[in-house]
C-alpha cells in the first residue's frame, strides 16, 4: 500500500467541485444510471428520479416497496422489487409491468442483454424473456446471487452458491457448471467474452478463463466488492472493497493470473463505487465516506469531485459519450458534472 | 456507541421443534397492539394468517464460509434478505427470524458475527427458543436439533404447560436446566407470555451481558469460588450439578461455569481462550464471561458462537466492586478438566 498523507494531497488537488451541479434528490440512492438524455438515480425503494441536463428533477414511481436490483442499456431501466414486479422505464418516464412473481417473490436480479432480452430471478429460478419467444425459466441450486449476459449469442450467467452455472435459453445443449466453493453474488463476462468474474461473499473475486476454465482467484480485499467495472476496451476490471481502487490486468490472454493488481487513488476511507470512463483511460470512485475522485489509470493522478464528510456514495455513472457523470451518496445528496 | 447500537435493527431468532409453537407466538407478536412493526422471515409462507408486505419467505440456506474453518457457516438467504429489507429502513422496528423445526440456531447466530453489512445495519437481539411441554423430553432423546435449540436460547418459552402434569412439568424443566440453565425460561399455554420478555432482551449485546447476572448466580456454582489447579469435584449423574457441570441422565450437552476472584493474565488468557474456541469451538456452541485482568480497570466482556468471538473492554470496575471473573460454556460433550485447567493457568499467581 502507497503511503498517503490526506492533508496535504487535499490541498494541493486539483478540484472541479465548483462545477458540479448538486441535486438534491430527496430519497436514499440505490445506483444511478443514465437514460436517453436523462440520469435517472434509483431510489432504495419506490421511485426513480429522472433529472434532465438541465436539472429539473421527476419522481417516477416504479414499485410498491424496495427496489432490490435494476440494469440499464441506456434507452430503458429495468428494475425489481420486493413486490414481486419487474418494471421497465422508459427515458420518456413511461413505465411498464414486464413481470409479475406468481408468488410475490421478491425480484433480486435484472440483466439486460444488448438485442434486448431481459432476464431476472426470485429465488432459485433464473428467467429469460428475449424476442418474441415465450418466457422460458431455469433452476438452479440455490438462490441466485447474480447475473449476466454474454457479450454475444444468448447466453446467461446465473451465480450461486458454489459456482455458476451458464446457460443458452434457446438451446437444447445442457448448462455448464463452473464449480468454485463458496457463495457468488455477482457476476460479468468481460467485454471481450473471454473471462467470467464473480464477486463472493467473502472479501473475493473469482474469475475463469472461459476457453479452459482456469480458475483466478482475485483476493485481499478488506471488505466484500459490491462493484465493478471494466475500462475502455476491457483491458482492466475496476473494482471496490479496499481503500484505494483495486484494478486487475486483463489485457494479456492469462488475464491476471500471477500478476499484482494496481491500487489507485488510495484513502482513508474504502471505496464503494466504481464506474470507468467509456472510452477514455480514466474511471470514477466514490467513497464510503462521500468522496468522490476522478482517475487517470496510467498514472493515477487524482481529480476531485466532491468532498468527504457524508454518506458513502451509491451510485455513479458515465453517460455514453462520456461527456457527464451522474454520482449520488445514499442519503440523496447527488450531482451531475459536465466535462 | 450507545447511539450506534440503537441505529441498529434488533433481530430475534425464533426457534423451537416442529409443533411446539412457533406459529403462536409469532401470530401474537404480529396481531397484538404493541405500536411496533415487525419484519419476519418465515421459512414456510401462508402459516401466519397476517397479511403485511413485511413478511418474507426464505430458503433456509447454510453456506460455508471460505475461510478454512468448518463450523463457520452462515444463512446465506439472510444475508440477502437483511439487505433487501435495509431498503425500507424506518418501515419497520425489528426483525424476527423464525427458524424450521429443524434447523440449528448456530448459522443465524454467525451471520451476525461474520457479515460486515449485516454486522453494520443490524444486531442479534436474543434467540428465543418455544418448547412443548409435553414432548420435549421425548425429542432431547431422539432429535439433536431440539437439544441444540435448547442450548443456544437465550429465552425459553415451555409452552402447552397445560397439557402435563406437575411432576412432567418439574422434568422436563430439569432437563431443560441440565442442558443450559442460564435461558430464561418462561411457562406458557397458547404461547401467553409478555412480548416484552421474548423481544429487546439484547442478549447479545455485550454492554448487557451483567443483566443475564441473576441467571447467571441462580444457577451458578456457589461452592466453586476458587479454581486451584487441585480442585477436584465429582459431577453428578441426578438432575442436579456440581461444580457447574449439570448431568441429567446421559445429556451429552452441558454448561460449564468458571469463576476466579484473583485477577487474570491478559497475556496468557486471550490466546488460550482463542485457541480453545479454535480446537474445540465445534463443541463449545455459546460461551460468554465478564473478566477481571491484572492491571486493567477496566472490565473485559467477551461471547461467542461456536469458533467465533467477540469482546471489548466495558467500562471501569466499580469500587467495593468484586473484581471477579466469571465464564459460562455451553456446548456438547465439552473437555470439562482440560478447560478447568487451561483456565486455573491463566490465574495470576
Amino acid at each position: 500500500m502507497k503511503e498517503f498523507d490526506p492533508a496535504d494531497k487535499s490541498a494541493s488537488i486539483v478540484s472541479v467541485t465548483d462545477r458540479v451541479r448538486p441535486l438534491a434528490i430527496g430519497m436514499p440512492v440505490m445506483a444511478v444510471h443514465f437514460l436517453g438524455g436523462h440520469a435517472a438515480f434509483v431510489g432504495a425503494e419506490e421511485n426513480v428520479a429522472l433529472v434532465s441536463g438541465d436539472g429539473e428533477i421527476r419522481q417516477v414511481p416504479v414499485h410498491g416497496g424496495g427496489i432490490l436490483c435494476v440494469a440499464s442499456d441506456g434507452a430503458r431501466l429495468v428494475t425489481g422489487g420486493d413486490d414481486g414486479r419487474l418494471v421497465a422505464l422508459a427515458a420518456n418516464g413511461e413505465v411498464a409491468l414486464l413481470a409479475t412473481d406468481p408468488k410475490r417473490r421478491w425480484i433480486d436480479n435484472v440483466a439486460l442483454h444488448p438485442d434486448g432480452a431481459v432476464a431476472w430471478s426470485a429465488g432459485k429460478t433464473a428467467f429469460v424473456r428475449s424476442g418474441r419467444t415465450e418466457e422460458k425459466s431455469f433452476p438452479v441450486p440455490s438462490t441466485v446471487g447474480g447475473l449476466a449476459f454474454a457479450p454475444k449469442g444468448l447466453r446467461l450467467a446465473i451465480a450461486h452458491y458454489n459456482g455458476v452455472t451458464l446457460w443458452f435459453p434457446n438451446m437444447a445443449a445442457n448448462p455448464e457448471f463452473l464449480e468454485w466453493a463458496g457463495s457468488h453474488l455477482g457476476v460479468m463476462f468481460s467485454p471481450d467474452n473471454r473471462f467470467l468474474v464473480t464477486a463472493m461473499h467473502e472479501p473475493a473475486l473469482h474469475g475463469w478463463r472461459l476457453a479452459d476454465n482456469r480458475h483466478m482467484r482475485m483476493t485481499g480485499y478488506p471488505g466484500r466488492v459490491r462493484s465493478m467495472s471494466w475500462s475502455a476496451g476491457g483491458k482492466a476490471l475496476a473494482t471496490s472493497g479496499a481503500d484505494t481502487v483495486i484494478m486487475w490486468p486483463f489485457a494479456s490472454k492469462d488475464g491476471p493470473m500471477g500478476k499484482e493488481p494496481a491500487m489507485l487513488a488510495p484513502l482513508q476511507a474504502r471505496v464503494s463505487m466504481v464506474a470507468c470512463h467509456p472510452k477514455q483511460d480514466i474511471l470514477a470512485a466514490g467513497y464510503s465516506d462521500g468522496t468522490i475522485l476522478m482517475v487517470r489509470l496510467n498514472d493515477g493522478a487524482e481529480i476531485l469531485v466532491r468532498r468527504n464528510g457524508t454518506a458513502p456514495v451509491t451510485g455513479l455513472a458515465w453517460n455514453a459519450k462520456g461527456a457527464m457523470l451522474a454520482f449520488a451518496a445514499e442519503d440523496g445528496e447527488a450531482g451531475l458534472l459536465e466535462l | 456507541m450507545p447511539e450506534l447500537t440503537s441505529q441498529k435493527i434488533p433481530v430475534t431468532v425464533l426457534t423451537g421443534y416442529l409443533g411446539a409453537g412457533k406459529t403462536t407466538l409469532l401470530n401474537r407478536i404480529l396481531s397484538e397492539n404493541h405500536g411496533k412493526k415487525y419484519a419476519v422471515i418465515v421459512n414456510e409462507f401462508g402459516e401466519i394468517g397476517i397479511d403485511n408486505d413485511l413478511i418474507i419467505g426464505a430458503d433456509e440456506e447454510v453456506f460455508e464460509m471460505n475461510n478454512g474453518c468448518v463450523c463457520c457457516t452462515v444463512r446465506g438467504d439472510l444475508v440477502r434478505i437483511l439487505e433487501g429489507l435495509m431498503k425500507r429502513k424506518g418501515k419497520f422496528d425489528a426483525i424476527i427470524v423464525e427458524t424450521t423445526g429443524l434447523a440449528d440456531p448456530a448459522p443465524v447466530a454467525q451471520t451476525f458475527f461474520v457479515d460486515e453489512d449485516v454486522q453494520k445495519n443490524a444486531r442479534l437481539d436474543a434467540v428465543v427458543t418455544v418448547a412443548d411441554a409435553k414432548w420435549l423430553s421425548d425429542r432431547l432423546k431422539d432429535a439433536p436439533e431440539a437439544k441444540n435449540q435448547i442450548a443456544f436460547a437465550d429465552v425459553i418459552v415451555l409452552n402447552k404447560i397445560d397439557l402435563v402434569s406437575s411432576a412432567e412439568l418439574a422434568e422436563v424443566e430439569a432437563r431443560i436446566r441440565a442442558i443450559n440453565p442460564y435461558a430464561k425460561l418462561h411457562r406458557t399455554e397458547r404461547c401467553e407470555v409478555a412480548l416484552a420478555d421474548v423481544l429487546e432482551r439484547g442478549a447479545f449485546d455485550l454492554d448487557r451481558i451483567l443483566e443475564i447476572e441473576p441467571e447467571f448466580l441462580e444457577a451458578g456454582d456457589d461452592h466453586d469460588h476458587h479454581h486451584g489447579h487441585d480442585h477436584h469435584h465429582d459431577h453428578g449423574h441426578g438432575g442436579h450439578g456440581h461444580g457447574g457441570l449439570k448431568h441429567y441422565h446421559d445429556e451429552d450437552m452441558q454448561s460449564l461455569s468458571l469463576r476466579s476472584d484473583k485477577p487474570l493474565d491478559a497475556a496468557k488468557f486471550m490466546p488460550w481462550l482463542q485457541d480453545l474456541v479454535a480446537s474445540e469451538g465445534q463443541k463449545i456452541l455459546r460461551s460468554k464471561g465478564i473478566l477481571a485482568f491484572s492491571d486493567d480497570d477496566d472490565r473485559y466482556v467477551f461471547q461467542g458462537v461456536h469458533m467465533m468471538l467477540e469482546g471489548d473492554h466495558q467500562r471501569a470496575w466499580k469500587d467495593g466492586e468484586a473484581r471477579q471473573s466469571r465464564l459460562v460454556f455451553i456446548g456438547r460433550e465439552l473437555p470439562e478438566q482440560m478447560i478447568r485447567d487451561g483456565f486455573a493457568r491463566c490465574v495470576m499467581p
